[in-house]
Formats: C-alpha cells, structure tokens, sequence
C-alpha cells in the first residue's frame, strides 16, 4: 500500500524519473486495511488499488512475483529472483513487514495459519470449511480483526487467546478493555486471557492448545496473530543499518544508513518506532516524493489516534490516551448496561483535551481528536464532550466548522480543513466529489461523517443552498421544475431526464418529479410505478420486517357500525393488527405485498376507497363532533370536514397534507395544529394555515376570519394549490410558509387579495385535480396487469416472504424486532 | 465487473416480470435475488434482496438510479434510502456494508443469473 502511494504521489508531482517497482506477491498492491472484507464478499480485485493499465499509463514497470534478493549499495544495483539486475539512483525498500511467529512446539502442524496476505485468507478459507471450532492467538487489533474473519466463514466457535491480561493493551485501557470483552463475549466471542501456549497438539494437524497452566483447548484451526515483525531481511543482508529489535532505521528524510535508499511504512524505524497503521506510511511516502522533487518535508513521528470497528463494537484511542491522574484530570463515563465506555483525559487547568479511549460507542471519536491536535479551548463542562450537551441545542455539525483552517480531517491522505473548503468553495458540492478531487476520506473513510459535515456547512455558510437544485440530475428548483414541465406538457419521468436532466436519475428526483406529474395531470401513479416511492409504488405503507399498512379513508372520522364490521372481519380474515390513528381512521398492518389487492377488493366493495397514508398527499381532515350532537357546536364541522376531505382527496402534493374542522373555539379537532385549520365562529368559519405537529410543533395562522363556506374553500383551493407548485420537495406547508419572504402578510395577499394575478388560474389548476380524481386502489383492484406486480417472489407467484415473522402482542401481532 | 467463476446460469424469470427501471425478487433456493431491469441503460443487474442496513428483505422494492459523473448504477432501499452500487455492491453512503452483486444475462426473453 504505502509502496504503491509513493508511486501515485511521484507520478503526480514529476515526470522526471523512471519507476521500476519489484512485488513478492503475484499481485498489484491492495487494500490490507480492509482485508477482511474479503470474507464477506469482496474479490482480490476489489480491495486492489489500481488497474494495471495506471501502472502502464504513468511510465511504470511492474514485477510482480518477483522478490528482490540482493542489493549491492556500493554498486548501486539490485538483483531479483528472476534474474534482473537492475541499477538505481534511489531505491525505495518498502518491504513492510510479516507476522511474527512465536516458536512454540508444533507450529508446524496442519490447520495453523498467519493472517497477513490473500493468500494467507484463501488458505485459512479453504481449511474453513472443515473447521468447527477455531482460535486466534492474540488479543491485539489483528488479532481481533482475525477473529472476525473466522466468525464470518462461519465457524461455530471461535476463540480468542491472549498472552496478556487483557484485550488491545496497545490502545485501550484496563476498564476499556473489560467493556470490550464483555461485549465481544455477548457476541460469541470466547475469550481466554493470561494464556501462555506452550505446545500446539495433534497428530499432523492441530487438536488443541496446551497452556502454561494446564489447562487446555481443543481446536480445529489457529490463526497466530501474536504482533509484526518489519521485514527488514534485505537491507541487512546489504549491510543496512537495522533496529535490534528489528526495523530498518530511517532519518527524518526517511533515509537509511545510505543515503540514496530510502525505507518507508511498516519496515521503517524512526526513533525507536515503527508505525504499523496506513496514515503514517503514506505521511512517509510524501516525505521521500518531497526529497526526491526538491521538497522540505520532514517525518516528525505521527499520531496514532484509531478508530475502529471490531467485530461490531465501536473502538477507539486518541492522543495520550494512557496518561494519568496525578498528570492530569480524567472524566470517565461508564455503562455496563450498554456496554459504553468512554474516558477523556483533560489538562490539570481544565483547558486542553489531552487524550482518551471510546468503547462501545464512539461517533465523538472525529471531534474529540481534533480538539486535541488543534489545542481547542474546552467548554466550560467538558463532560459534554462525552456525554452529549444535555439539554439546549445540540451543537452537531457546527462543531466541524468551528476548526481551524488547518486541522487535519483525513489523516491517512493529509487533507486539511481547509483543503476540503476550499474545494467546496469551487463548486465541488458532494463527498464522492471531494473524495475524489482531494482524496479525503479515501483511506480507512473514518473521517467521512466530518467531510459531509463540512461540505454542508460550507455550502450553507455560502449560501450555496440558494441554488437549490433537486438532485445532481437536474440542475433546477422543484418550483423551476413544475414550470418547465408544465409548459412543455411533459407526461413521463424519462422524458423530464431526456429534456431536463442528465444520468439516470435516483431516489430523490425520482419521487419528486413524480409528485410533480400528479400534480400537473393527475394521471394513475402506478402506470409509473417504479418513479414512485416505495409506499406510492405499492399504495401502501412499508413496515417493519417488509410487510404494508392498509388505511382506508374515513373522511371526517365518521364511520357506520357496518364498515367498522367489514374492517373487522377483513383484518381478522388476512391477520393484520389493528390500530386507531391519530387522524381518527384505522391502520391495518403486517399485510403481506400479494394480499394488498386482495384486500383492497374486500374494502372497495363494502364502499372505502384509499386513504393515500402512503403518498405524499392529503391524509385527513380531523373533526370534532360539532353542532350535530355537541352543546357548544357553532355549525357542522363533521359534515364541512367531510366535504373538504372529499375535495381534495388524491391530490398530491410536496409533502402530506393534513386538516382538520373545529365546530368551535373549544378546538377539539386540534385544526390550529394542520396544514389547514377551520375553526367555526358566531359569523362563519375562521382559516388558519401552515400549522404543524410533529417533531417541530408549530400553531397555524390565521389567513381569513369570518369567511362563509364558499370563500374559506376558495381561499383553501389557493392556498393548496400555490403550496403545490411552489414548496421544495418534501417541505411541511409550515416550512415553507418559515422560508417565505415576506412571510403570513405575504401569503395573505396572494391568495385573499391576488396581488400575483395568478388567483383563477390557481382555482382553475385545482378544480382539474378535484376533476380528475380516481380511487388507486380500484385501478389495481380491476386490472389484471397491475395486479400481477404485487408478488414479492416473481418466479414463485403463490408464496410470500418467509423472512416476514410475527411475534405475539396484546391479543394482536406484531413486526418482529430489527 | 465480470465475474468468470460463473458455474452456472439459473433460469430466474422472464424479462417482463421486471419493470422497466425498477426491480422484483425471485427466489433460489433459500435466497433471495433482487433483479434490476435498468431499461433506460439496457442493462441488467442483480443483488441479494436482503439490505444489510436492518436486515430487510426490500432491495427489489427500491428505486434504482445513478450516482456521480460516471453514472455508477445504484439501487436505494425503501425503508431508509440507504444506496448500494449495483455494479460492486458497495454502499454509497460511506457506510460500512457491502451487498452481493451476481451477473445477469437475458437471452430469448428470459432472465438468467449466474451462480458461483
């Protein structure tokens, strides 16, 4: 890896030299980070760095499987296995290293392997298959990442076992690595510490374990994880200077005994240090490219702040993770119960993050380290650090922008805040741009979550928002898009793309020009079934565990003792689970996908039609009971409710619309709470609009007091349709009443006043929607062709999903637990 | 990417059993395969049907789509939008899952999908 970086970094500052790079191994350089996603499913090819043809493109030599054996420095030659002989004006030897087998009897025997190449993987699959149980001698990183390998080859019983007392002492501390191991074990994992192995038995092959105490382990396969060791065979044999423990020694330029051999990665010894992660062999690798092409960098040591991922279980170190008190302060925040542990270690006046260990949880891991490398001042309660500010704003992604220009963001590729910006700055707007024009977050990706942070903050400190375009596959606003597909009387999403976009579409402008079509033509959505969002494809909600929820309308919340019957029998008949909505309907869930029509036909027949939970469309109008029955009711508000819902039914919009008609200003239809209120008063019917529940609870307006029916349905009509065609995609008539310049009085103007001129036009739109609306169910229910796609197997018609599972609750089912 | 290993071709269904630019599930034995008619490319693809994200059984129900200047295909799943590469299976988001990709080939109107 950092062989193949010095390469890509050399090609891309100077064309001047001639490369000739010599490999052991019978492939191109790849991915050792992510080796153990060769397990789960990734080729050789995948976790490769690069094709042959960039090697061939950028003027490169390659050998592959093809060990250098010799190199004459005085000479200044090297001699491969094959049989080149080679001369050089630089050699850089970055041999990285192997690991390190302790020499304990029997290691020899069958079913024992390493962990550090393919090839090493492809030997311990195939062995795999014939394995059930199975250990890893180290408790380190590797070794852990070792273990995960096994789990995922599916053996059934997987062993650690560590020399030391404890797990990952390199990173984490003793109460850290307790929480790890208890995790781990909670996850399987068998565990065994303070385990000194004196001898591999078996006759042939391995059998079992013999420790120091006597104690002993049967197994099929072990996996020696037990450290590294700096290959650093060559540059001895050569009369290099070299560590007594190993590791060629390299100066500050990275240069060995010799000045014109340089030793970068893994096989380097700086100041007593080898530095076995990615980050600072590539730190190295730019060194050598900048001595090489008259440059002044200088290796300085690096850190070796982590973050990782093991066998799920989020782990993490940073800057002086070790320090203790007399030292310094430390806060410590522990959770059994979780299985969290978190511990930050402050300077004794309370000013500087020193370091820390994150265990079980470790999303702060980003922020907490740059804190620490940019000596950020501390909030005045540095447990919030850990614990999240309780109470009051979170600070989220503001933290990300408030770092200096020059924190470093992506360690493993030496991108600075700054950098990243920058290039946001000209016009790169997405991670997948950024990683790929400043090659952040291309490393381990730890720091992505940071570069999404920063893209957006740059964005919306620079008003880029104001662009505002749906997707990177069109370039305008929903509102520009409507215009556009209005005036050129487009009626398919292809031939939007076709006309107004680029690339194929996705997820985002796909629904979004669906909605904006139903809007325009209202035609039946599922002729375009597969623009739709999952729940429009299928007219019903997804749930839990992939089965749909079924609600019919009940407009007002008024309902016959025989509909209520028939929606009785008709969850009884298919198993559903029965709830009352917040919107006064009945929610019928854990349909399967190919009982949906079914159902429908059952519901249809005895007179309900779709109740559009599923659309971005007007869900319900809540009434009260009104001056039907009520002794406070000023007029009927179930019967105006039911005419409004009836009215605007079907009509889709940028997001759900919902209602609600109060007889009175006792407001027990909580109408100030909707999209659309209507609260009845002594002389007529008072509108209030662009109220919200929800998550950001907001009170509707008052847009017309005192209106007699005819007039509040006028103004409604407006006001609906101006929403529709211009609020941005997915935005609540709440938002984008909050974004509007010139706010309520505004608003008011538009549609009481018509200060816009556009007021027939906009009761003309709407009376076409009312005009054209259709029950989407019953299209399905009577054509046999839509019928068919409501399948979940294609090829197996009568089955469903056998992965949908049930469990008991109350009397009723519910979706098993993700 | 071409998969050489193919031992081979499943009769999975016939090509007007997917929707144009969308997908469907078929069964194979126990698994589940997602296969995407990406009609607007002429192409075809197919993943495990499974989204790793929170163990559903819904890739096919999802929205296929493009990313980025090379036009990378994608499927995103319905319940969360979590997007996968229908070419190496990795996930867009920048998190950590990988989904199972296989090759396609439509011959004579039916679908066939290679098993390793």
């Amino acid at each position: 890896m950092v062989g193949y970086k010095f390469c890509e970094k050399l090609t891309a500052k100077s064309s001047l030299f001639n490369i000739v790079v010599f490999g052991e191994e019978p492939r191109r350089a790849y991915d050792r980070v992510h080796l153990s996603e060769y397990f789960n499913g990734k080729s050789a090819d995948d976790l490769s760095m690069s094709t042959e043809s960039w090697y061939r493109e950028n003027g490169i030599t390659l050998h592959l499987n093809d060990l250098i054996q010799e190199i004459n420095i005085a000479a200044k030659t090297v001699h491969s296995l094959q049989g080149t002989v080679l001369k050089y004006d630089f050699l850089v030897l970055a041999t990285g290293s192997s690991a390190f087998v302790p020499a304990i009897p029997g290691i020899e025997k069958e079913g024992v392997f390493v962990y550090r190449t393919i090839e090493d993987l492809e030997l311990i699959k195939a062995y795999a298959t014939k394995a059930k149980s199975g250990a890893v001698m180290g408790g380190g990183l590797l070794g852990l990442e070792a273990a995960k390998a096994l789990i995922d080859l599916g053996i059934q019983e997987t062993h650690v076992v560590e020399f030391a007392p404890r797990l990952m002492p390199r990173q984490i501390d003793t109460t850290g690595s307790a929480m790890l191991q208890s995790k781990l074990s909670a996850l399987g994992l068998k565990i065994h510490l303070n385990k000194s192995t004196l001898e591999i038995a078996g006759e042939g092959k391995i059998e079992s374990l013999k420790f120091a105490d006597e104690s002993s382990l049967g197994v099929d396969m072990l996996v020696i994880s037990a450290g590294i060791r700096p290959r650093d065979e060559l540059a001895k044999l050569a009369g290099l200077k070299v560590g007594s423990r190993g590791g060629i020694v390299v100066n500050e330029k990275m240069q060995t005994s010799d000045p014109c051999v340089f030793a970068i990665g893994e096989c380097a010894l700086y100041e007593n240090m080898i530095y076995g992660l990615v980050a600072p062999g590539y730190e190295m690798a730019d060194v050598v490219v900048g001595y090489l092409t008259e440059g002044s960098k200088s290796f300085h040591g690096f850190d070796m702040s982590t973050k990782l991922k093991l066998i799920g279980v989020d782990v993490a170190s940073f800057g002086d993770a070790f320090i203790t008190e007399p030292d310094c302060r430390t806060i410590v925040f522990e959770d059994t119960h979780k299985g969290i542990y978190k511990r930050i270690n402050i300077s004794l006046d309370g000013k500087y993050l020193l370091g820390g260990i994150l265990v079980g949880e470790a999303e702060a891991y980003n922020l907490l380290l740059q804190t620490v490398n940019n000596k950020i001042v501390l909030p005045p309660n540095p447990e919030d650090l850990i614990l999240g500010s309780r109470g009051g704003e979170s600070a989220g992604g503001a933290g990300v922008m408030n770092l200096p220009d020059e924190a470093l963001i992506c360690s493993c590729e030496a991108v600075s805040k700054g950098d990243i910006c920058s290039a946001v700055e000209g016009g790169v707007t997405s991670v997948d741009g950024i990683k790929k024009c400043t090659k952040a977050g291309t490393g381990c990706g730890g720091c992505v979550p940071m570069i999404k942070d920063l893209v957006n903050g740059t964005m919306a400190a620079n008003g880029l928002y104001v662009k505002n375009s749906l997707c990177e596959h069109f370039d305008y606003s929903r509102q520009e898009l409507l215009d556009l597909i209005r005036l050129n009387k487009i009626k398919t999403y292809d031939d939007c793309l076709d006309k107004f976009g680029k690339g194929d579409g996705c997820e985002v402008c796909k629904p979004a020009v669906a909605s904006i079509l139903s809007s325009l033509w209202n035609d039946l959505i599922v002729k375009q079934d597969t623009i739709q969002d999952s729940n429009d494809r299928y007219l019903a909600n997804i749930q839990k565990g992939g089965t749909y929820s079924v609600v019919p309308r009940i407009p007002g919340g008024e309902i016959t003792p025989e509909k209520l019957i028939v929606i009785g029998e008709v969850a009884k008949k298919y198993g559903l689970y029965t709830k009352i909505t917040g919107g006064q309907r009945i929610d019928l869930f854990g349909a399967h996908v190919s009982d949906l029509p079914a159902i429908w036909e059952e519901l249809i027949a005895a007179g309900f039609e779709s109740g559009h939970a599923y659309g971005k469309a007007l869900r319900t109008v809540k009434s009260c009971v009104g001056s039907t029955w009520c002794r406070f009711g000023l007029h009927d508000s179930v019967s105006f409710a039911i005419e409004i819902e009836d009215r605007y039914k079907g009509i889709r919009a940028p997001h759900k619309l919902k209602g609600g008609v109060s007889g009175c200003i006792r407001e027990c239809a909580e109408a100030q709470g909707k999209d659309f209120g209507i609260i009845a008063t002594e002389k007529g019917w008072n509108l209030y609009v662009c109220g919200n529940g929800g998550s950001k609870p907001q009170h509707a307006q008052l847009l017309a007091a005192d209106v007699d029916k005819e007039t509040c349905t006028r103004y409604l009509d407006r006001f609906l349709m101006f929403y529709i065609k211009t609020a941005d995609p997915l935005t609540r008539t709440a938002t984008w009443l909050n974004k509007m310049e010139g706010g309520m009085s505004y608003l008011k103007n538009v549609i009481v006043n018509d200060s816009l001129g556009i007021g027939a036009q906009l009761d003309t739109e709407m009376q076409q929607l009312i005009s054209t609306y259709h029950c989407e169910w019953k299209e399905v229910v009577d054509n046999a062709e839509l019928r068919k796609r409501f399948v979940h197997f294609v090829n197996a018609p009568q089955e469903k999903d056998p992965n949908v599972q049930f469990e008991p609750l109350r009397d009723q089912v519910k979706a098993k637990n993700w | 990417m071409e998969v050489t290993t193919v031992t081979q071709w499943f009769m999975a269904c016939y090509a007007d059993d997917i929707p144009e630019n969308g997908g469907a599930c078929v069964k194979y034995g126990d698994e589940q395969i997602a296969i995407y008619n990406f009609s607007r490319r002429g192409e075809w693809f197919a993943t495990q049907n499974l989204c790793p994200h929170k163990q559903q059984m819904a890739l096919s129900r999802g929205m296929i789509g493009s990313a980025g200047d090379t036009c990378e295909p994608k499927v995103a799943c319905p319940f969360h939008k979590k997007t996968f590469s229908l070419l190496t299976g990795e996930c867009l988001n920048g998190d950590d899952y990988t989904i199972k990709t296989y090759p396609v080939k439509v011959e004579e109107g039916r679908v066939y999908i290679g098993i390793e």
